[in-house]
């Protein structure tokens, strides 16, 4: 079974080839990439066009590696001695299950997203080395082994908040996503928007492209910014003549705000009313 | 197999080890990809780079290493003899073809064009060294019949553009040296944390309530900690004016990066060199000045020392008293930055200028023997090695 990219996800060569790759081989795959270009849709996409089953475990900073095997709720236990339940003298009955654990457990090959890993704790991904090479980890609590029935594609997503650990980079594949050149981010467009006039795309699209070659920009628009961006430009029915104008003398895009998340990059272009004179 | 290639990446300190190399070589005895030079220069980046930082220095060493490596198709096609060929395409075209061949600049140009094309189609079947037979399309028939076959071999090759991909060097960019957000920079100062628990007991400690509660005999007995906080204080001097202009940008950079970082950052201004003064209002420079030594006492030897500054200036400016631009100076430069030296012992000086514009200036050198070479470049590499040594 191969990976080649879904009717609503534009997958490149070397993408596909890291995806196989990781699945033939049984490895985790890295992702990095600017943000907005479809790092956590990749695992979704996968699972879907594979039709396997996909486990999210999203990861913040306070996301702890042994939470994606188990937890024992000691708190719960200790209510329910209070309150004499009988069920307190299983401890299995406390051991709640974490994402890994799920995925492992799985009947059918999975796919598991651990989405984020560089939010985590510097010490997270070392905490995970057993886990992810051999898939297999121990249950203190219950004295058990818990091993993959099969071996899960993982994909695992980073935005390079923090620098991985060597060990743990050593056992993944890794993919850099390269922001789209203009052909294939035409391909995403078109698979998301396939009614946009190609008047207005063409225009959208160097509207944006302008936007991103701005020296000093502090957050460059990405896909996923580029595609809310077209659909509000759509649902305003903005003609593609208004965004032609402005492209000459850097006037801000209209509906800018769709493009740009931060003040001081819309202070990098002009705005309309200066032009019209009545500007402050 | 590859050895070299391995080793060529070890020395241009691509971070490779012997098990990411293993795990090529599996990949390859997979027959992950095949045939295809561009399809293995993703295979082999995919199993041995793990940042993008090093994407360039492997595309360099990939360039280096494969240069000259055509297809080896290429010279399987070279080795069909040329007289079968012509014998076998004289015997299949039919006059009226022949005609057209001619027109099209003669039968040698079409057996060029038709080993060409045989090259092409042989890495398309990946087959082994029958891939005539195993083809199942005789090459022949495909193109010897048919002169609009001819005409297709224009395509480029599949080798050629493979070379783009590592030629284009896409990634330089993201050399360690780059131009420093303030993203990046607080990312590289956050490595400068030290977590303690101090202050007002806040938090449930759960380990420490379920073993009081089993020594209690199962009675809840709750037990609290304080809260986790980044505990490291830092101090930053910062060169202001004259030659610092051209790096303000950098500068200030650096500095709303470690304001929202540290939570206990205390920062004053300097000009070229510290002095028996500082300030802390650039527009009150004149009149505002807090003398050094106040400075020295008020903030612990616990305190990180930062200096931020391209150190170009003259070197009486360094070591003569009365060398300062600004003012009158009683003792020289040096002795001031002895003096925060001694006091701090954890102490760098980050210098927005390129590092290798350092040598051209004096100056440069006499600060950073001043401070036993722990002068870094202002960018995230340097604030790196900064701050592990800060950590010390």
């Amino acid at each position: 079974m191969k990976f080649a990219g879904t009717d609503s996800y534009i997958a490149t060569d070397d993408l596909m080839l890291a995806v196989n790759s990781a699945m033939v081989l049984g490895r985790p795959l890295l992702v990095k990439g600017e943000p907005g270009t479809g790092k956590t849709m990749l695992a979704e996409e996968v699972a879907r066009a594979l039709g396997k089953e996909l486990f999210q475990w999203h990861i913040k900073s306070t996301t702890k590696a042994q939470q994606g095997l188990y937890e024992y709720d000691a708190v719960s236990r200790l209510r329910d001695s209070q309150l004499g339940d009988p069920r307190v003298h299983d401890i299995a009955n406390y051991i709640v299950k974490g994402k890994l654990w799920e995925a492992f457990e799985s009947e059918r090959q999975a796919v598991l997203l651990i989405d984020e890993v560089d939010k985590a704790d510097i010490e997270f991904p070392n905490d995970l080395l057993r886990e992810l090479d051999r898939m297999e980890f121990y249950v203190y609590e219950t004295q058990q082994l818990v091993q993959a029935k099969n071996r899960p594609i993982i994909i695992i997503t980073s935005n390079n908040e923090k620098e991985l650990p060597d060990a743990f980079l050593r056992r993944c594949f890794f993919h850099y996503i390269r922001f789209p050149d203009k052909q294939t981010l035409e391909q995403i467009v078109n698979v998301h928007y396939p009614e946009i006039a190609r008047e207005l795309m063409k225009e959208a699209l160097e509207v944006f492209y302008g936007v991103r070659e701005i020296p000093g920009l502090k957050k460059k628009p990405s896909t996923s910014e580029l595609l809310d961006w077209l659909k509000i430009l759509m649902a305003e029915q903005i003609p593609a003549e208004a965004l032609r104008l402005g492209k000459k003398e850097r006037l801000i895009p209209p509906l800018h705000g769709a493009l740009l998340k931060n003040e001081q990059d819309v202070q990098l272009f002009h705005p309309p009313s200066r032009r019209a004179g009545s500007g402050y | 197999m590859l050895i070299d290639f391995f080793l060529s990446l070890k020395r241009a300190k691509v971070p490779v080890t012997l098990n990411e190399f293993l795990t090529l070589l599996e990949a390859l005895e997979k027959r992950l990809v095949f045939g295809s030079a561009e399809d293995f220069y993703y295979l082999a980046r995919l199993c041995m780079v793990k940042d993008e930082t090093h994407y360039d220095k492997f595309d360099r060493v990939f360039m280096e290493y494969f240069r000259g490596v055509t297809d080896p198709t290429a010279e399987l096609a070279g080795e069909i003899p040329e007289e079968w060929l012509r014998k076998l395409t004289e015997r299949f075209l039919s006059d009226a073809e022949k005609e057209q061949i001619k027109a099209m600049g003669g039968l040698d140009k079409l057996l060029e064009t038709l080993k060409k094309r045989l090259a092409e189609q042989k890495e398309r079947h990946q087959g082994g060294s029958k891939w005539i037979g195993t083809g199942g399309t005789s090459p022949f028939g495909a193109y010897g019949y048919n002169p609009e076959g001819i005409r297709i071999g224009q395509a480029e090759s599949r080798h050629k553009r493979a070379v783009k991909v590592w030629d284009k060097r896409e990634f330089r960019d993201l050399d360690d040296s780059v131009e420093l957000g303030t993203r990046n920079l607080k990312l590289a100062l956050r490595r400068l944390r030290h977590f303690a628990r101090e202050g007002a007991e806040q938090e449930l400690d759960l380990p420490c309530t379920i073993r009081a509660t089993a020594n209690n005999a199962g009675y809840l007995d709750l037990k609290m900690v304080p809260e986790r906080h980044n505990k490291v204080k830092v101090l930053l001097f910062l060169d202001v004016g004259g030659s610092m202009d051209p790096h303000v940008e950098a500068c200030e950079q650096l500095f709303s990066a470690a304001r929202s970082e540290f939570k206990h950052l205390e920062y004053f201004y300097f000009h070229n060199c510290v002095y028996e003064g500082v300030w802390r209002d650039n527009r009150r420079r004149f009149d505002e000045h807090l003398p050094t030594l106040e400075v020295i006492r008020q903030y612990g030897p616990d305190y990180k020392l930062i200096m931020v500054g391209d150190a170009m200036m003259g070197p009486y400016e360094i070591l003569w008293p009365g060398g300062s631009v600004e003012h009158h100076n009683q003792e020289p430069g040096a002795t001031w930055l002895k003096r925060l030296l001694d006091h701090y012992q954890h102490a760098v000086w980050l210098n927005p200028a390129p590092q290798r514009e350092w040598k051209y200036t004096r100056s440069v050198a006499t600060i950073n023997e001043l401070m036993e070479t722990r002068m870094y470049p202002l960018t995230i590499d340097g604030i790196s090695q900064a701050i592990q040594l800060l950590n010390k």
